[in-house]
């Protein structure tokens, strides 16, 4: 399994260079690779009853494996994200014809759907995080591809705010789950669900990692970001919608349902969340006239459907959950297809411009049909049973049910404005001259999907295999059950009879009520998406608020604040609990050899000099005296790398330092500070130059402790090969910290970098004369 | 800053310096020097130049920008760690080859390829800030 997910984002890091050889045929040919991942998984079916478990050793000190595991639950996802993955990819490859950064889009498509993958298939907590991030990164910039358009920036940039946050809150929920259990081997941990429950950690863990499941799924009230991600390219919010991204959440929970399900917190969270967007969306769905933009609702209703069924949990709610969740998948899909094929031939998405398409675009009408069909929850398709299951299950939860059939209303009148108002009719109508038929590359795919829901809704034995083992795995103990099309007259049926009669009302008065609802409400953007605003608005106003207060363009400023809480803090501190011991010997006057006193003699002067300089070419000249002192010092102590490094260091930093100071105004090169300012300053220097030299003697009065330098001595030459302690630390020893220290070199001379060229850029400031020096100085 | 005596010292102390400072980084290992020492003497040489005859003159001297040779020091030093990796050792677990030619010895080294990254990025980060400041 690891194997697969590697060769799909192999097969992403190629798809650039393998696309523009292509060229037009660069979709048919990347649908290879989902293609032969839905033969691979395909083939697993056989043998998944028990779970499949191949574990590679990631991280063994942490006890984090690249562990996968394939059972019903797995493979149902993945088989469900490879074989809408064949549609979309090959849907693509018509959709982004001219486009020319296909490559780069097929690149993250692929890196996308290998991710999702990892998600489904991982059988360790942090694996699974890190594939999840890595789906809210990749969509990220799918949402974002048309990355000139405010919307799609703003969407995509929402879409990641927002699952980012909760895949946070998801990781410390996993971290609690783990520490509690002792694994993080997904696995085990849902063995143990009546210990997670009894333990106190539960509470906490169940709502962290249902925030990162109703973030990620587009859960009330964070649904939000859902219908803004319609931003993106048709064939990825097919993918997003129906198979991928949103259905992590719900996948979460429904792997997590065993370990953390069956408690009252649970029901009641997830129902009432569940039903929550069921109704708020159904609500919403009513405002809209965008083609993708229904749909987006409807994925939403969708969604909510999901929870709901989880949070009930049971028998039949775990059969209705996978039933729904696969009609759903095989519905969507096309459906979303088929409004980028309208969009792309007729030249909008308003479904109220559109008429009479059904007579030039036949191919792409019947998929609409057998689409819709299965969304309405209509006979004979596999969303008839879906939907009938979910009645069933939800029978004795009233709220849930209300919400589901409301829901499910309105998902018939988004139907009636998606499937039917574009393509009735005789006369043409659309802002393109001639709209015509789609190429094969964007029908094929969604008529496949599409007469998939059909089959298995006239056979849905033929399901039973997959659903049988994912309906256990969800359950948390094997189930057995058949699947019908036909339950005879029953309560869910007549609920279904109810719900296809209101919503053949909303479908048809739609025309009438619409525009009135979305004058009323289609501006109003209050509620959860008007707090998103708000906290995006507010961020960059409350830190600028922050830095005018705290943060000053002068130097001085600085240091006194730094050396002024080292000496006042830090050193008080040290100073009145007797940390600082000066032992009487110290302070004798020590015999030094005649150059010694040459150097410190040198230094002091140098130090003298820095304090009386008038100007500040002369104090940078004269600091540099100090250094090359202190690097005396070094060679007289043996220390030789050392005493190179300050020389070199000392020389740089007079060039550096001469350098910026050339490029200020002429009058801010003579210092002009009052005598309050001076005294401030010189009394700061003193006493921390005091407390330095304190600590010094403090610390060379201990004896020292040898053991560090006896191990490089002897450990060196053995081990590294060198002779030269310092080196063989830096290099060897000790090299991923230099490794570190040089990145973080890299990081900072780039920030310089940048700082420099913004200040060329500004025209000369102007000479203020004052010390504090004009804005945004070097 | 365009001083007859200060050009002409620069002139051969340049090359002088960028030897000095080879000599450094590869002597490093066993004796007083290194990547990071090596890299502060070439670096320290390329900015006097760059006083001397202006801060393109000096970047005419590399094959590429400062900027660039951070990112190729930076990488070399990362590869020399993911090379231990390829021979299933912890990442950046010294790997040496030691060879002798009739008295010589030869000895190549992952520490020494870091070195080398250190070596490069350092001089990158350095000429990056003269050449920004001086530079206009």
């Amino acid at each position: 399994m690891l194997t697969a997910i590697l060769l799909t984002f192999l097969a992403g890091g190629l798809a650039p260079w393998a696309a523009r050889r292509a060229g037009a045929s660069a979709g048919w040919l990347f649908a290879v690779v989902p293609l032969a991942l839905s033969v691979y998984f395909a083939s697993m079916l056989p043998r998944v009853s028990g779970g499949i478990t191949q574990v590679t050793p990631w991280v063994p000190s942490l006890g984090v494996d690249l562990a996968f595991r394939l059972d019903g639950l797995s493979l149902t996802f993945a088989l469900m994200i490879s074989v809408v993955g064949v549609a979309v990819v090959s849907y693509a490859g018509g959709y982004m014809k001219d486009d020319p950064l296909k490559p780069r889009f097929l690149l993250i498509l692929l890196s996308f759907m290998a991710a999702m993958l990892g998600v489904v298939l991982a059988d360790d907590l942090i694996a699974l995080f890190v594939f999840w991030e890595l789906t809210s990164l990749t969509s990220y910039f799918l949402i974002g591809y048309k990355h000139e358009k405010d919307e799609s920036r703003y969407g995509a940039l929402q879409g990641l705010i927002i699952t980012g946050s909760g895949g946070l809150a998801m990781l410390a929920g996993f971290l609690l789950l783990g520490n509690e259990v002792g694994t993080f081997r997904i696995s085990e941990i849902v063995a143990q669900g009546d210990a997670i429950r009894a333990s106190g950690v539960y509470l906490p863990a169940f709502v962290l990692i249902a925030l990162g499941a109703f973030t990620k799924s587009a859960q009330f009230p964070f649904h939000v970001w859902l219908p803004n991600a319609m931003a993106a390219p048709t064939p990825v919010s097919a993918f997003l919608h129906s198979a991928t991204m949103v259905k992590a959440g719900v996948y979460l929970l429904a792997r997590m349902q065993p370990a953390l399900g069956s408690t009252d917190v649970w029901f009641w969270t997830l129902t009432l969340v569940g039903s929550a967007t069921l109704l708020a969306t159904a609500g919403l769905s009513l405002v809209q006239r965008d083609l993708k933009k229904l749909l987006a609702y409807s994925t939403l209703i969708a969604l909510g459907a999901l929870v709901v069924l989880l949070g009930v949990g049971g028998t039949v709610a775990s059969e209705a959950m996978i039933v729904f969740m696969l009609a759903h998948a095989l519905y969507k899909a096309p459906l979303f297809m088929v409004a980028g094929s309208v969009d792309h031939e007729a030249g909008t998405r308003d479904v109220t411009a559109l008429r009479g398409l059904g007579s030039v675009m036949p191919v792409t009408w019947t998929v609409a049909i057998l689409a819709g069909i299965s969304a309405s929850g209509l006979p004979p398709m596999l969303g008839f049973i879906g939907k009938e299951l979910a009645y069933e299950a939800l029978l004795p939860a009233l709220l849930p049910l209300v919400a589901l059939i409301a829901a499910s209303v309105a998902m018939i009148g988004i139907v009636g404005q998606v499937v039917v108002r574009p393509f009735w009719g005789r006369r043409v109508e659309a802002p393109v001259e001639r709209p015509h038929e789609a190429p094969a590359s964007m029908w094929l795919g969604p008529l496949v999907l599409a007469l998939g829901g059909v089959t298995f809704g006239v056979l849905p034995m033929l399901l039973e295999p997959l659903a049988v083992p994912a309906a256990s795995a969800v359950y948390g103990a094997p189930l057995d059950f058949y699947l019908k099309l036909w339950h005879g007259v029953n309560l869910p049926l007549l609920l279904s009879i109810l719900t296809v009669a209101l919503g053949l009302v909303v479908a048809f008065a739609w025309s009438r009520f619409q525009p009135a609802l979305e004058a009323a409400f289609g501006g109003v953007r209050a509620g959860p998406a008007g707090v998103y605003d708000a906290f995006i608005k507010g961020i960059p106003k409350v830190s600028a608020a922050t830095a005018r207060r705290v943060q000053s363009d002068n130097l001085r400023d600085h240091l006194v604040i730094i050396l002024g809480f080292a000496v006042g803090l830090v050193g008080l501190t040290a100073f009145l609990r007797g940390g600082i011991l000066i032992p009487a010997d110290a302070l004798v006057m020590p015999s030094g050899t005649p150059y010694e006193w040459v150097v410190l003699i040198l230094a002091a002067g140098g130090a003298l000099a820095t304090v009386r300089a008038h100007s500040r070419l002369e104090a940078i000249t004269a600091l540099g005296v100090v250094g090359f002192a202190i690097a005396l010092v070094f060679t007289f102590f043996a220390a030789p790398d050392l005493a190179i490094t300050q020389f070199l260091v000392e020389t740089l930093i007079v060039i550096l330092v001469a350098l910026v100071l050339m490029r200020l105004p002429d009058g801010l090169l003579r210092e002009r500070t009052g005598a309050v300012h001076r005294l401030l300053s010189g009394g700061i220097a003193t006493v921390s130059g005091l407390l330095l030299a304190g600590l010094l003697i403090a610390v060379t009065a201990q004896p020292m402790d040898l053991r560090l330098t006896e191990f490089f001595n002897a450990a060196s030459y053995p081990d590294a090969l060198g002779k030269n302690v310092v080196n063989v630390i830096l290099v060897d020893f000790r090299a991923f910290d230099t490794l570190g220290e040089i990145a973080v070199l890299v990081v900072a001379a780039t920030g310089v970098y940048a700082l420099l060229r913004r200040v060329r850029k500004q025209p000369p400031a102007a000479d203020q004369g004052a010390p504090g020096g004009p804005e945004g100085g070097p | 800053m365009t001083s007859l005596i200060l050009r002409t010292a620069t002139r051969l102390l340049l090359a002088v310096l960028l030897l000095f400072s080879v000599f450094l980084l590869l002597r490093g290992h066993d004796l007083p020097g290194g990547g990071f020492i090596g890299g502060l003497v070439a670096a320290s040489a390329l900015a006097l130049y760059a006083l001397a005859f202006g801060s393109s003159a000096a970047a005419a001297l590399l094959p590429v920008g400062p900027r660039p040779l951070m990112g190729v020091g930076l990488s070399a030093a990362a590869l020399a760690g993911l090379l231990a990796a390829l021979a299933g050792r912890p990442f950046l677990t010294g790997l040496w080859f030691v060879q002798d030619f009739g008295g010589y010895t030869l000895k190549l080294s992952t520490p020494l390829l870091f070195d080398v990254g250190v070596y490069l990025v350092v001089v990158g980060v350095v000429l990056t800030m003269v050449f920004g400041l001086e530079d206009d």
